[in-house]
C-alpha cells in the first residue's frame, strides 16, 4: 500500500534550544496563536458560522429586495443582511443552550428545556460516534452507522412491545437486543472485509439501504405494525422498557445519555488499557507490522466491527426507548451520518466524541427552534457541521487563513486509505 | 515513458489459476442455483401455462409478434442446464474468461425463467421492451456517475463524493434552466456544479492531502445541507421561479430511431442519453488509447515513476477530478432535467453511492462499469415491473427494492473474483 512512500532515514535533529520562559498572558496569547487541536476547532467553528452567515444572507428574501437598490443605499442590504444572520443565530443559541425570555418566567422546566433537548440529541450522536472513532482507530471507516441503528431500533423494539417482562429486566432485556442487533449488522460488513476483503465503505452504505427496506417492509407486517393503523409506525414500547427520563417527566433527558457516557468511558478504557485495544490501534496504525508481530487482523477487522455496530444499536436503542416510543421510517433521523462529523470533530477519541457530540447535539436542538422561530431551514445545521469538519480535516489550510504557526494535526490521517487497504 | 507503460500492463497480466477449493466453491454455488431454479420457477409454474413476452413498439419499421413460451419448459431447461455447467466447474473447472460467459449465462437465464414463472401468476404479457427501456432509464445517471468516479480514481483520487457532485448538478440543473428557462444552460449549470464540487475535492484531496474518502463522505453531506437549505429558502416557497423547468423530451433520432426493438431501446431517447453513449465511448477509448489516457494511468499506478517521466501529477490529477466532477453533474441533471423536472430534496438517493459500487464491480474500466449498471438499473426496473404485474407468489415489494443493494455486495464481495484498485488510489501525493 504505501511501498510507494520511500523511507529516508533522517538525520537526527539536535534537540531544541529551552524556549525563553514567558509571562502567563504572553503564553496564552502564544497558545492561541499556535495551530493546536482546540483553537483549530474553534477557528473551524468560527469559519463554518461564516459560511453559514454568507448562505443566510444571500437567501434572505429582505437582503435580496434591498441589494436590487444597493447603490443608492448600501446600508440597506448589510442591515437586512445582519438582521436576517443575527436573528438566525440568536434563535439557534437560544434553542440550544438558554432562552433569556424564560429567565423571567421563574420555571426551571422552561429555563432548562433547550440544554435537555441538546443533550438528548447529543445521546445518539455520542454513541454513533464512538462506534464510528473507534472503527477509526482501527483502521476501517464505519459508514454504517444508519443500518445499524435501524436494526438496533427493530431489534429493540422488538422486544420492547412485543415481549411482557418485569420492570428493570424488560429495559435490559430490550437493550441487550438492540446492542447484539447493531453488532449483528457491523460484524456482517467486518466479516466480509475479513474475508472477501469486500471494502466496508461499500458494504456498510449498501447494508443501510438494506436496512432501511427491511424496516419499510417490517412496518407493514403484523407483530410490527401499529394495530388498527396503516401508516408505517410500529407498536408502541411498554413502559417497563423505557429508559427512565433523568429530570422530571417534562424535560426530555433520559438515561440513554449515562449510557452514552459509560460507553465512551468503556471505549477509552478499551483503547488504552485492554490488550484487545492496543491490538486495534496496532492494526489501524500499521497492519503490515500488527500481522508480523503475530496479530490476527482479519479476526481483529470482525471484532472491530461487531463492537462498532453494537456501539451504534445502541443509538438505535436511545432512540426507540428513550427518545421516541415506537418506530417509523426515519426512526434514523440522519444521525448515523452525522455520527461520522462527530467522530471526526472528536478525532476518535472517547471524550472529545462526547464534546463533539455535545457541540452537535446543541447545534441540532437549536436547528430546530431557528426553524421554527425565524423560518431558516435546518438545513443549516448540516452545512456547519460538514463545513466543520472539512476545515479540521485541513488544518494547513485553517493555518494559513488564521496564520497560525504551525498545522495541528489533521483528521484521520492514520486511515487506512483507498481500496486496496 | 515505457517504464510507465510496463507498471501499468504487468499489473494486469497477473493470472492466478483457479484453485479447487474456489472450483468446488463456485461450482456448488452454480449447482445449488440450478437445482432451485428448476424447482421454483420450473415446477412452480402452473403446468401448461405461457408466459407471452412484448418486444414491440408502435413507430417501427414493422412489428415483432408477441413471443409466448411455456414456462414451466423453460424452468426446467434453464435449471438443468445451469446445473449441468456447475458439474463441469466442480470436475473440470472452467478458464477465468470461460467463467465469465458461465456466470453471464446463469444471470441472464436465471432471470429469464424467473419472468416466465412471473408472467404466469396473473397471465400478464410482459413488456421486454418497457422493462428494457425503464433499465436504460435508471442505469443512465448510474453510468454517467461511474464515468466520474472512473475518471478521477484512475488518476489516483478516491471519488465517494459522487453522489454529492450529483445531487449539486440535479439542484443546479433545475434552478439554472428554470430561471434561464433553457434546458441546455440547465445541463452546462448542472455541470459547472459538478465541477465546483469536483474542485473541492481536488483542492483539497491534492493541496491539502485530507483522507479522501473522510472528504468524499464529509462532501456528501456538505451538498446535501446546501442544496436542502437553498431548496428549503428559495425553491420550496417560489417553485415558479426557482424550480419549474420543462424535463428533456426523448428525440427519436431518424432511420434508427425505426428499427424494431432497438430503435425504442436505444435511439428514442433524450440528449442526455445520447451524450451518455458518445461518453461510454469517449472515456473507454481516452483512457486506453490516447497520451491522456496512459498519463492518466500512470499517474494513478505510481505517481512516483510518472513524476519522473516528466508527467505533472498534481495537475493530471486536477483535471481529471474536475472534468469527473462534469460527467457527474451531467448525470445530476439526468435525475432533475432528464426525468421528473424539478429538484426535490435528495433526489440523488443513493444512485451516487451505487455508481461508486458500479465503478468498483467494473473494475475501473468503463466497459466494466456500463455493465454493472445496466445490471442495476435492471434489479431496478424489474422491481417497478413485477410490483404491478404480480408475481405467481406475492414477494414484498421492499424486499425487491433491496435486490440492487444486495447485488452489490455480493458483487464486491468477491463474486467475480477479487478486484484491483489503481495502485495510488486514494494515497495522497506529497511529491518529491
Amino acid at each position: 500500500m504505501s511501498d510507494s512512500t520511500t523511507v529516508v532515514a533522517a538525520a537526527p535533529e539536535p534537540p531544541p534550544a529551552p524556549a525563553p520562559r514567558l509571562s502567563r498572558p504572553r503564553r496564552v496569547v502564544r497558545w492561541l496563536r499556535e495551530g493546536n487541536s482546540v483553537m483549530l476547532t474553534v477557528y473551524a467553528f468560527l469559519l463554518a458560522l461564516a459560511v453559514g452567515a454568507v448562505l443566510i444572507a444571500v437567501t434572505n428574501p429582505a437582503t435580496i429586495k434591498a441589494a436590487k437598490y444597493f447603490f443608492q443605499a448600501p446600508a440597506d442590504t448589510f442591515s437586512a443582511a445582519w438582521s436576517a444572520v443575527s436573528s438566525a443565530y440568536s434563535a439557534l443559541f437560544e434553542g440550544a443552550i438558554w432562552d433569556p425570555a424564560t429567565f423571567s418566567s421563574g420555571d426551571w422546566t422552561k429555563i432548562l428545556y433547550p440544554l435537555s433537548s441538546t443533550l438528548v440529541n447529543a445521546t445518539p450522536l455520542i454513541l454513533v460516534g464512538l462506534s464510528v472513532g473507534l472503527a477509526f482507530r482501527a483502521g476501517l471507516f464505519n459508514i454504517g452507522g444508519q443500518g445499524q441503528i435501524i436494526i438496533g431500533a427493530i431489534c429493540a423494539g422488538y422486544v420492547g412491545f412485543n415481549w411482557h417482562l418485569p420492570v428493570g429486566v424488560h429495559l435490559l432485556a430490550a437493550l441487550v437486543a438492540g446492542t447484539l442487533g447493531g453488532a449483528l449488522w457491523g460484524g456482517v460488513a467486518g466479516w466480509l472485509k475479513a474475508r472477501t476483503g469486500a471494502h466496508e465503505v461499500i458494504t456498510t452504505i449498501m447494508l443501510n439501504y438494506i436496512a432501511l427496506y427491511l424496516l419499510a417492509y417490517l412496518l407493514t407486517v403484523n407483530g410490527f405494525q401499529r394495530p388498527g393503523s396503516n401508516q408505517a409506525i410500529s407498536k408502541v414500547v411498554d413502559d417497563n422498557a423505557r429508559l427512565p427520563h433523568l429530570l422530571g417527566s417534562v424535560l426530555p433527558v433520559h438515561a440513554g445519555l449515562l449510557l452514552a457516557l459509560a460507553a465512551a468511558a468503556a471505549v477509552g478504557w478499551l483503547l488504552k488499557r485492554s490488550q484487545l485495544g492496543f491490538t486495534l490501534r496496532a492494526v489501524g496504525a500499521n497492519p503490515s507490522a500488527a500481522r508480523t508481530a503475530g496479530m490476527d487482523t482479519e479476526r481483529n477487522k470482525i471484532v472491530v466491527m461487531l463492537i462498532a455496530g453494537g456501539l451504534a444499536g445502541l443509538a438505535g436503542c436511545s432512540q426507540i426507548l428513550g427518545t421516541n416510543t415506537a418506530i417509523y421510517p426515519t426512526i434514523d433521523a440522519g444521525i448515523g451520518f452525522n455520527g461520522i462529523t462527530v467522530a471526526l470533530l472528536g478525532r476518535g477519541k472517547p471524550w472529545g466524541t462526547v464534546l463533539a457530540g455535545l457541540l452537535f447535539g446543541a447545534l441540532t436542538s437549536g436547528g430546530t427552534v431557528m426553524q421554527v422561530n425565524t423560518h431558516t431551514s435546518i438545513e443549516l445545521v448540516t452545512v456547519l457541521q460538514s463545513v466543520i469538519v472539512v476545515f479540521i480535516a485541513a488544518p494547513a489550510l485553517v493555518a494559513a487563513l488564521f496564520k497560525t504557526r504551525g498545522a495541528a494535526e489533521g483528521v484521520g490521517q492514520s486511515l487506512a486509505t483507498g481500496w486496496n487497504g | 515513458m515505457s517504464a510507465v507503460a510496463e507498471v501499468t500492463s504487468a499489473v494486469q497480466i497477473r493470472e492466478v489459476p483457479v484453485s479447487r477449493r474456489h472450483r468446488t466453491i463456485t461450482g456448488s454455488v452454480l449447482v445449488v442455483v440450478g437445482v432451485a431454479c428448476a424447482l421454483a420457477f420450473g415446477l412452480g409454474s402452473k403446468a401448461g401455462a405461457t408466459a407471452a413476452f412484448k418486444l414491440s413498439a408502435s413507430g417501427s419499421y414493422f412489428s415483432i409478434p408477441v413471443i409466448s413460451v411455456p414456462a414451466r419448459l423453460v424452468g426446467l431447461l434453464i435449471g438443468a442446464a445451469v446445473t449441468v455447467l456447475g458439474v463441469m466447474q466442480i470436475s473440470r473447472g472452467f478458464s477465468r474468461r470461460a467463467m465469465r460467459w458461465v456466470l453471464t449465462f446463469t444471470l441472464v437465464g436465471v432471470v429469464v425463467a424467473f419472468l416466465c414463472w412471473a408472467a404466469t401468476g396473473q397471465g400478464a404479457t410482459i413488456d421486454v421492451l418497457g422493462l428494457l427501456q425503464q433499465t436504460i432509464f435508471l442505469a443512465v445517471p448510474l453510468i454517467l456517475g461511474a464515468l466520474g468516479g472512473i475518471l478521477c480514481e484512475r488518476s489516483g483520487v478516491v471519488n465517494v463524493a459522487i453522489e454529492g457532485q450529483m445531487l449539486a448538478g440535479a439542484f443546479a440543473g433545475s434552478l439554472v434552466a428554470t430561471l434561464f428557462s433553457n434546458n441546455f444552460i440547465g445541463i452546462l449549470g448542472a455541470m459547472l456544479a459538478g465541477a465546483l464540487m469536483g474542485t473541492l475535492l481536488a483542492v483539497f484531496a491534492i493541496k491539502y492531502l485530507v483522507n479522501q474518502v473522510i472528504l468524499g463522505v464529509v462532501l456528501n453531506v456538505f451538498a446535501a445541507g446546501l442544496t436542502g437549505f437553498l431548496y428549503d429558502t428559495l425553491m420550496a416557497p417560489d417553485a415558479n421561479t426557482y424550480n419549474n423547468p420543462s424535463p428533456l423530451q426523448a428525440v427519436q433520432l431518424p432511420v434508427l430511431g425505426r428499427i424494431p426493438f432497438f430503435g425504442p431501446l436505444l435511439f428514442d431517447q433524450n440528449w442526455i442519453v445520447y451524450a451518455t453513449y458518445l461518453l461510454i465511448i469517449g472515456v473507454q477509448l481516452a483512457l486506453f488509447r490516447t497520451r491522456w489516457g496512459l498519463r492518466t494511468r500512470a499517474v494513478g499506478e505510481h505517481p512516483e515513476a510518472a513524476e519522473t517521466v516528466g508527467i505533472k501529477v498534481r495537475r493530471t490529477r486536477y483535471v481529471n477530478v474536475i472534468v469527473a466532477g462534469l460527467v457527474a453533474g451531467l448525470a445530476g441533471a439526468f435525475l432533475t432535467l432528464g426525468t421528473v423536472g424539478a429538484f426535490s430534496k435528495g433526489i440523488s438517493s443513493g444512485k451516487g453511492f451505487i455508481a461508486l459500487a458500479a465503478v468498483i464491480f467494473g473494475r475501473w474500466s468503463p466497459r466494466g462499469a456500463l455493465g454493472a449498471a445496466l445490471l442495476f438499473g435492471f434489479a431496478d426496473a424489474l422491481q417497478t415491473v413485477l410490483s404491478f404485474i404480480g408475481t405467481p407468489v406475492a414477494i414484498p415489494s421492499a424486499f425487491l427494492a433491496m435486490a440492487p443493494y444486495l447485488a452489490t455486495i455480493f458483487a464486491v464481495a468477491g463474486l467475480v473474483g477479487r478486484v484491483r484498485a489503481p495502485g495510488a488510489d486514494g494515497v495522497p501525493y506529497e511529491g518529491r
